[in-house]
């Protein structure tokens, strides 16, 4: 079966395509997509190239939110948001390689919503949300409604992500990821984190140690309780050691990894305490030290 | 030749580019280019190109083929299976136990059972997919101590499950001691990993035999492996070495070069093959894993008393070099240490994992890592400094090996050790003030995992042993054709070996040695083929030594034709005569001919046919001259671990090897560093990981091999102490690095962590203790 | 648009057309197609870099894109690297200084050393490691490379 390449010069004919070929498969930066054409593991009957499309690759203000165009590549996003979306950005330099990043793209890790793409965990922490668009018109789809299951999403078969809008950091952010080597790694697991001053609330999830990214919800209410009622949202004051901790094993509870060739579901559960831990420390030091905007 | 003329004059610089320095190599221009010709880069017009269906489970009985409807695919050229192999359908490099194409019995996931030659590879690829093949799946063995003990475990092949059993016995088998360590340590499945996968070209000849343009170790193990197979003599089958993207191993064993000749004869077109990564993964033979059981005892000063070992290698499904692997494991067992009193017994068996043969330091990789980590657990026993124990055992020339072969050349061991141990350390990070300190230079990186929480500070030592050269009786040599005459008014030598040049640089070398001993500038080195007698295999770091040394013999003999002629013309006598910088010089230091002049239009060839010192069998106890040379490199590992995530980094990675004669300075210290490189890939990533036979991880994705970031910098000391039975004087260089590095790795990691860390590669579970 | 697609596009100043089939990732296309055999593959799954070239002066892994995605494009592989048969600082740094054994590497390491010092003229040891990390070598353990990288970047600063 040979395969057809769609290659639309404007985002309504990439609409209309994707809405005459739904099982026409989105690529970009192709990062992910032609690992599994080039291993066999898919033959899509359409490939839909989306690099002619310039509006894509903008970044904007969009009201509270920033919208990050779906070909904006990870280099210009550590570029360009590292001050607005410092989680994101911390994740962004974790991708690949420098090639990889050139052209690699958060709304590409959003296609293939593989449990281990790097940019999931701090979309989840910061609400992130996902633009659709479908010759039907636009769809926001909230970032925990986003991941259905292991790579799959909740896009519809005739829509393409147009965009991701997040909101800015109104607080600090941080991400941490582990790998069994230093560069050009696939996370084994991998923690965001985004304390919000300006809503009294925690962002908090997690890659690779469940069917797909997942928030901490308890941990996220514990702390935002903790933080609140203890006043420390504006005394500043040092974190109760004992609440970190419990932070931490409340990040492991909602982990439901398996054992497969980059870890043991253990190993994934101990390390998602530590860095929530550790992660939690940094953030409310950067809290601390710093007049963090407290509004967006 | 005019008459040649007395003239005083000064005799000028010896030639530049000779052994001991490091000219540039030969084939720099065209690889920084793009222009080398790799294997995968041969193109022929009209050539097909072929495909390999290989078995998906590890054990199984094959019922019947149905090749129909891959045989009525449009563009396809051949559909074959193990009945068309005209010759022996087995092959082997000591043992001839692999089936070419499979016949009933599959014993390893990946076993080749059919080829396909097709006009585009991508027709190949979807007619092997249609090819349709009745498996009765059988549970495979895949414990190779159930493959050595159980008797009980189904046979793989006739005469059972264990290929070679070495068992080695010196002194007192009942020898006791104040001090006594025992330990039991794995090593898992690494893969060699060179960055060019498997490839070459078959053209059918008009004479009706085959020419093979492929990257090999060795060719003429592969032609006489292919001579069988095919049903031809050796004339018929001609090889010739395209270039090699890295070998380390992979490349001893036949992989598609049966295959693509098969195909070639079968169709009467050229036939391409070339596997991606993934299938190369299940084209060529890993490094033997291994399971072993050690115990030393020794006095309460450190002595060591006794040790006993049994080391078992999972050979997986067919022989590849597993005996060698055996012999060197067995024989080197115990490390570069003195012990009076040996007992060692070695197993390499057959199981259904993938083949195991060659890589890197082979047999010695394993065993290091058992010796080292028990001699690290003595120091501790005995509350001794790593390297003190290390040294009050250390081998010394004149010292006897657990074999009773007596060490006759410099065995530099102490020396080695106290030499990288007297190396700069490299600053500790303060983990209390890490303001300034890049965060990306901690363990876990860039991926942000601890700002110094955890962190600890290790290091570790490591020495390790190597036999240079193949040993046990084999009859190792090499033959170098050498040709010097002039052209263009310069004398050129022309240097025609079979040898392989993989990337360690022996092109460069052997032009070296022909400059140094012909007193050339300009040394044209031909491509490798079959046209000339076999130059070995580029392994056990034997090249330099064996083709160098067949290299050096040629040249000597060239030249002695030439001042033979000179001194007929001159009437001199030749043994008064030598060559300098491309002049004759008389015994009073006076130039008296140019060899240009001698020579005039002849052209003088000499072929020789060099080997090493013989060396012998071992006996039933495992006694005997059976190593030609002894090479030792040391390693001092710094690691900084993330004791709570059981990250780690290696800080620095320091090594002090004796290389005899450092042919060319520059290319040691390449080989330290790249085989230090892949000793730290074992110590810490590297490996194919197998459940029940099926290989999980054949990708570059989940197969890690160091990146430039895990890879520190290293401090190198090297050592020229002279093996007088050696050309030069030089010691194998290529694997002793990948040796020790392992073991001082992970010694500096249970240094920074205090686990007991019994499996390489470490895994971040095996340090922070998580199941 | 069924069956092969014309792709048109600049190659180290040149330009080329032709056919190819849709599915058929850059890499192939010219290696294949186009004959730039410098053009190594040693994963095609984006891992090893030894495909490394420039696309429209960034750098990109041509096993992961389509030969049709390059319509258009100006790539420069290791074979244009070199200018009136004169070698690039970057080719001569790295045979001088033995950044190379096999070799397979070496075409992907000059791309990414390339646009490293495109970018960072005058790199410390670590800078060049980071630029560099989506590279692997096999053979030289990698500090060669970084000298190569150093040498030449000091000598692209005294001619410039």
């Amino acid at each position: 079966m040979a395969m057809e390449f769609l290659r639309p010069a404007t985002w309504d004919e990439a609409l209309a395509a994707k809405a005459e070929h739904p099982g026409a498969l989105p690529i970009s930066g192709g990062t992910d997509v032609m690992v599994e054409i080039n291993f066999d593991a898919t033959r899509p009957e359409y490939l839909l190239d989306l690099t002619r499309i310039e509006e894509l690759t903008d970044w904007s203000a969009d009201g509270e939110r920033l919208r990050i165009g779906a070909g904006v590549t990870y280099t210009s996003l550590i570029a360009d948001l590292a001050d607005r979306l410092p989680g994101l950005a911390m994740a962004s330099r974790t991708v690949g390689s420098p090639q990889i990043r050139n052209r690699g793209t958060v709304a590409g890790n959003l296609g293939s919503a593989s449990p281990a793409g790097d940019a999931h965990p701090p979309l989840l922490a910061d609400d992130a949300v996902v633009e659709a668009h479908s010759a039907r018109g636009v769809r926001h789809i909230p970032i925990t409604e986003f991941y259905t299951g292991v790579k799959r999403n909740a896009l519809e078969p005739d829509e393409l992500i147009a965009a991701v809008l997040v909101p800015p950091a109104d607080g600090p952010q941080q991400f941490a990821k582990i790998g069994t080597r230093n560069a050009m790694v696939i996370s084994v697991t991998a923690f965001g984190l985004a304390l919000h001053p300006s809503t009294g609330t925690v962002g908090a999830a997690f890659g690779s140690a469940a069917p797909t990214p997942r928030r901490a919800t308890k941990a996220e209410q514990f702390l935002a309780a903790e933080l609140t009622e203890s006043g420390r949202w504006d005394s500043r004051a040092e974190l109760d050691p004992a609440a970190v901790t419990r932070f931490g094993a409340l990040v492991a509870e909602a982990a439901t990894p398996i054992d497969d060739v980059r870890g043991t579901a253990d190993y994934r559960t101990h390390a998602l305490s530590v860095m929530a831990r550790r992660t939690l420390v940094w953030a409310w030091t950067d809290y601390r030290r710093k007049r963090v905007r407290t509004c967006a | 030749m005019s008459t040649p003329t007395r003239t005083e004059q000064n005799l000028g610089a010896d030639i530049a580019g000779g052994v001991g320095e490091s000219p540039l190599r030969p084939d720099g221009t065209l690889k920084v280019t793009g222009e080398f010709a790799y294997s995968s880069d041969l193109w022929l017009t009209g050539m097909l190109w072929g495909a390999t269906l290989r078995s998906p489970h590890p054990s199984a009985r094959i019922r019947s083929i149905d090749i129909t409807e891959a045989v009525r695919t449009d563009g396809v050229y051949a559909v074959l299976t193990h009945d068309d192999v005209p010759g022996d359908n087995l092959y082997g490099l000591e043992h001839a136990d692999q089936p070419v194409l499979a016949g009933d019995v599959i014993r390893y996931q990946g076993e080749a059972v059919a080829i396909v030659a097709a006009d585009h590879p991508e027709t190949a690829r979807r007619a092997v997919n249609k090819i349709v093949v009745d498996y009765e799946v059988h549970e495979p063995l895949t414990d190779p101590e159930q493959a050595v003990f159980d008797s009980t475990a189904p046979a793989l092949h006739e005469g059972g499950n264990v290929l070679r059993h070495l068992p080695i016995r010196r002194g007192d088998p009942d020898a006791t001691a104040d001090v006594v360590v025992h330990g039991e340590y794995e090593v898992g499945m690494q893969d060699q990993a060179f960055l060019g996968p498997e490839s070459g070209l078959a053209v059918p000849a008009d004479d009706g035999g085959i020419d093979l343009y492929i990257a090999t170790q060795w060719l003429h193990v592969d032609q006489k492996q292919l001579c069988r197979v095919l049903g031809m003599p050796a004339n018929k089958v001609r090889l010739s070495l395209a270039g090699v993207g890295g070998a380390f191993g992979a490349r001893e064993d036949l992989s598609m070069q049966a295959h693509a000749c098969l195909l070639a004869l079968q169709t009467g077109r050229p036939v391409k093959m070339m596997y991606s990564r993934e299938e190369s993964f299940f084209g060529h033979v890993h490094r033997h894993p291994a399971k072993m059981r050690y115990e030393h005892g020794a006095t309460r000063d450190g002595k060591l008393v006794y040790v006993k070992a049994q080391i078992i290698l999972d050979g997986g499904a067919y022989a590849s070099s597993t005996p060698a692997v055996v012999a060197n494991a067995a024989t080197l067992g115990v490390g570069p240490y003195k012990v009076r009193n040996v007992s060692v017994d070695c197993y390499g068996v057959y199981t259904n994992n993938p083949p195991c043969g060659a890589m890197r330091g082979f047999g010695a990789v394993q065993a290091a890592f058992g010796y080292e980590s028990q001699m690290d657990k003595l120091a501790d026993a005995l509350d001794m400094d790593p390297v003190e124990v290390r040294t009050r055992n250390a081998l010394h020339e004149g010292a006897t090996m657990p074999t009773g072969q007596v060490v006759d050349s410099a065995a530099p061991v102490e020396e080695l050790l106290e030499r990288v141990k007297a190396m700069p350390l490299p600053p500790e990070p303060n983990a209390s003030d890490l303001d300034g300190y890049d965060l990306r230079l901690l363990p876990g990186g860039v991926s942000n995992t601890t700002h110094g929480e955890g962190v600890r500070r290790g290091v570790g030592y490591a020495i390790g042993i190597k036999n240079v050269c193949f040993s046990e009786g084999f009859d190792d040599y090499s033959t170098a054709r050498v040709t010097l005459k002039v052209n263009g008014g310069d004398a050129v030598a022309t240097v025609y070996t079979a040898a392989a040049e993989v990337g360690q640089g022996l092109v460069t070398v052997q032009q070296q040695i022909a400059r140094t001993e012909l007193g050339v500038e300009q040394v044209v080195i031909q491509p490798a083929d079959t046209g000339v007698g076999s130059g070995g295999s580029t392994s056990a770091s034997r090249q330099t030594y064996v083709t160098g040394g067949a290299v050096k013999a040629a040249c000597e003999q060239v030249r002695a034709r030439v001042l033979r002629q000179a001194a007929k013309h001159l009437d001199l006598p030749a043994s008064q005569l030598r060559l300098h910088a491309g002049k004759i010089v008389s015994a009073d230091e006076a130039v008296v001919a140019a060899v240009v002049d001698v020579l005039g239009g002849e052209t003088i060839t000499e072929t020789v046919t060099w080997r090493h010192r013989p060396t012998h069998p071992l006996d039933e106890n495992g006694q005997g001259n059976a190593h030609v040379q002894y090479a030792f490199a040391a390693h001092r590992a710094i690691v900084d671990v993330d004791v709570e995530l059981g990250l780690v980094r290696v800080v620095q990675l320091d090594c002090a090897q004796d290389v005899g004669k450092a042919m060319n300075p520059d290319a040691v210290v390449g080989q330290i560093h790249g085989g230090s490189a892949q000793g730290l890939g074992l110590a810490v990533m590297e490996e194919i990981q197998v459940s029940g036979g099926m290989v999980r991880n054949p990708s570059f994705t989940d197969y890690l091999i160091p990146t430039i970031l895990d890879m520190p910098p290293m401090q190198v000391d090297v050592l020229e102490l002279a093996d007088p039975n050696a050309p030069y004087g030089l010691r194998g260089v290529g694997e002793p690095p990948t040796i020790s590095s392992t073991p001082a790795i992970v010694a500096a990691i249970r240094h920074a962590t205090g686990a007991d860390l019994t499996r390489v590669p470490v895994q971040p579970h095996h340090i922070t203790g998580t199941p | 648009m069924t069956g092969k697609v014309t792709v048109t596009l600049k190659v180290n100043g040149r330009t080329f057309s032709a056919d190819c089939e849709p599915r058929k990732t850059l890499a192939d296309f010219l290696r294949q197609d186009l004959g730039f055999t410098g053009v190594h593959l040693g994963c095609e799954h984006g891992v090893c870099g030894a495909c490394t070239i420039s696309v429209d002066g960034s750098t990109a892994r041509s096993c992961c894109m389509l030969a049709v995605q390059a319509e258009g494009t100006e790539v420069t592989t290791v074979e244009g690297l070199a200018s009136d048969g004169n070698l690039h600082p970057l080719q001569e740094a790295f045979w001088k200084h033995h950044g190379l054994q096999c070799g397979f590497c070496t075409p992907g390491m000059l791309a990414a050393a390339s646009e490293l010092l495109e970018d960072n003229p005058d790199p410390t040891a670590d800078e060049i490691r980071e630029g560099i990390s989506g590279n692997l070598c096999r053979c030289t353990g990698y500090q060669f490379i970084v000298d190569s990288v150093q040498d030449a970047a000091q000598h692209l600063r005294s001619t410039t």
